[in-house]
């Protein structure tokens, strides 16, 4: 007996013997992205929701996709039943309740959330926040699960005009419900390296998944050198830098540079933009993993210059954040 | 290595696809003649792209057609790509696999792999 039963929703597709994954769907007339059918162009890219898709149907994903269960369907003859998804975890939504608020400096929330049922996710992942009425922003997560097991919290940025923010600073409050969406995302730490070392930047609330990252890396005891490179225009849009001092006194291997892009000189800051002094301060990127968050023109102009510095692609997780639209990231 | 063997395996099949690519985008970026064609584009899309047509000039499995090359170039050609920027791309092709000692008589066929889809992705 060599069929093979693809789970997809209510659905039971049969995959033949010799038959992938993408023939079995498409044969059964489920439309299905898909183009070079030779695991090139990676269009094809499901998940599985139960067992681990076969090795060769990985092969080229990145860690962290391959971590998730994620496969190419068109190099995938499964050797066991499977559960698939092809939807994404925003469409998934858990009740949670506020259960603290407070500023981190002029403009930025900290908001801590409690779910109903406790959120499975990796540090430095995003969900989608939805108000009452439907609307809906996506925040990182900035905390870590092994540390947090309970608890969410987000780094609201009150943005001028902004519909979400301006709510969760003047009318959400502590004991209200919102709903928060299943975590999404690939920018998080994973602890399969730990002699690995890390180079993060982040601008202004770009920071909070690159704090849930550097809590959990080193709550895993990771060994590798931690550096942390936080940017704004002034001191009074950073925030946390005392508690980054105190974490360099506690562990060795983590060493934190805020950074001013504008005129200011201040001690114990660095001047420039936070990716500009990234780059000086580290002559080779090779073999580092690094995270970028923050404004889109940081993450673009900073994954290039990593690159071309020895990081490789698949070693460059970035989350560009997009104000604007209703559920952009 | 017999008669039988493909280009593609004697310059070292998917192994050295995966070794050069990383080498001959860093080179793509850093030439001024022709990297201001990749400004904004999604690097890792680009680098699955680098890694289909490396594939294909190493003559490895590929299914790139002629009208794919015409298509996702066009936008390109607007801007002004012209046999120049195909020259300085075959160059650095060239020196991505010099780097990676691959013998002369090899690269001299990717090379004339490569320069098989001039006209297609010139728009001619």
């Amino acid at each position: 007996m060599s069929l093979k039963t693809i789970k997809l929703n209510d659905r039971e597709i049969v995959c033949q013997e010799d038959e992938s994954i993408l023939d079995a769907l498409l044969r059964d007339n489920i439309d299905i992205p898909n183009n070079c059918r030779r695991g090139v162009c990676q269009s094809c890219m499901i998940r599985s929701l139960d067992n681990a898709p076969p090795a060769a149907s990985q092969n080229g994903l990145t860690d962290v996709l391959q971590h998730q269960n994620y496969f190419l369907a068109c190099l995938c003859y499964p050797e066991q039943d499977m559960t698939i998804s092809l939807n994404t975890p925003k469409d998934f939504f858990t009740e949670s309740t506020v259960i603290d608020k407070k500023l981190l400096n002029s403009d930025i929330l900290l908001l801590t959330l409690k779910c109903s049922t406790p959120l499975d996710y990796y540090a430095g992942q995003f969900v989608n926040l939805k108000r009452y009425d439907g609307l809906q922003r996506s925040y990182s997560i900035a905390n870590n699960h092994l540390l947090n097991p309970d608890s969410v919290t987000f780094h609201i940025r009150k943005l001028k005009d902004g519909l979400f923010s301006e709510w969760a600073y003047q009318e959400l409050a502590v004991g209200d419900t919102i709903d928060i969406s299943d975590p999404q995302g690939l920018c998080y730490y994973l602890p399969n390296q730990l002699d690995q070392n890390l180079m993060l930047i982040g601008t202004g609330s770009g920071l909070a998944p690159l704090l849930g990252i550097i809590s959990e890396a080193l709550h895993q005891g990771h060994r590798g050198d931690i550096h942390l490179f936080h940017g704004s225009r002034e001191i009074e849009g950073l925030y946390l830098i005392e508690e980054m001092q105190q974490l360099t006194q506690q562990y060795q291997n983590f060493n934190y540079t805020p950074c001013l892009s504008s005129d200011t000189l201040a001690n114990g800051f660095a001047k420039g933009r936070a990716h500009d002094v990234a780059m000086s301060t580290i002559p080779s990127l090779k073999d580092w993993r690094i995270y970028l968050c923050g404004h889109p023109d940081m993450v673009h102009q900073a994954k290039r210059q990593a690159f071309l510095k020895g990081a490789a692609i698949q070693n460059i997780y970035a989350d560009a954040f997009h104000v604007g639209t209703a559920s952009a990231k | 290595m017999t008669e039988t063997t493909t280009l593609y395996e004697q310059i070292g099949g998917e192994a050295a696809v995966n070794a050069a690519v990383d080498i001959f985008y860093r080179k793509v970026l850093t030439d001024h003649r022709i990297n201001r064609f990749f400004d904004g584009v999604n690097m890792a899309q680009q680098a699955a792209k680098q890694k289909a047509f490396l594939t294909m000039a190493f003559g490895g499995p590929h299914n790139y057609t002629g009208e794919d090359m015409r298509k996702g170039h066009a936008h390109l050609v607007k801007l002004g790509l012209d046999d120049s920027h195909f020259d300085a791309v075959i160059e650095n092709l060239g020196a991505t696999l010099v780097e990676l000692n691959v013998p002369q008589a090899l690269i001299a066929q990717v090379a004339a792999i490569g320069e098989s889809t001039r006209n297609d992705v010139l728009g001619r």
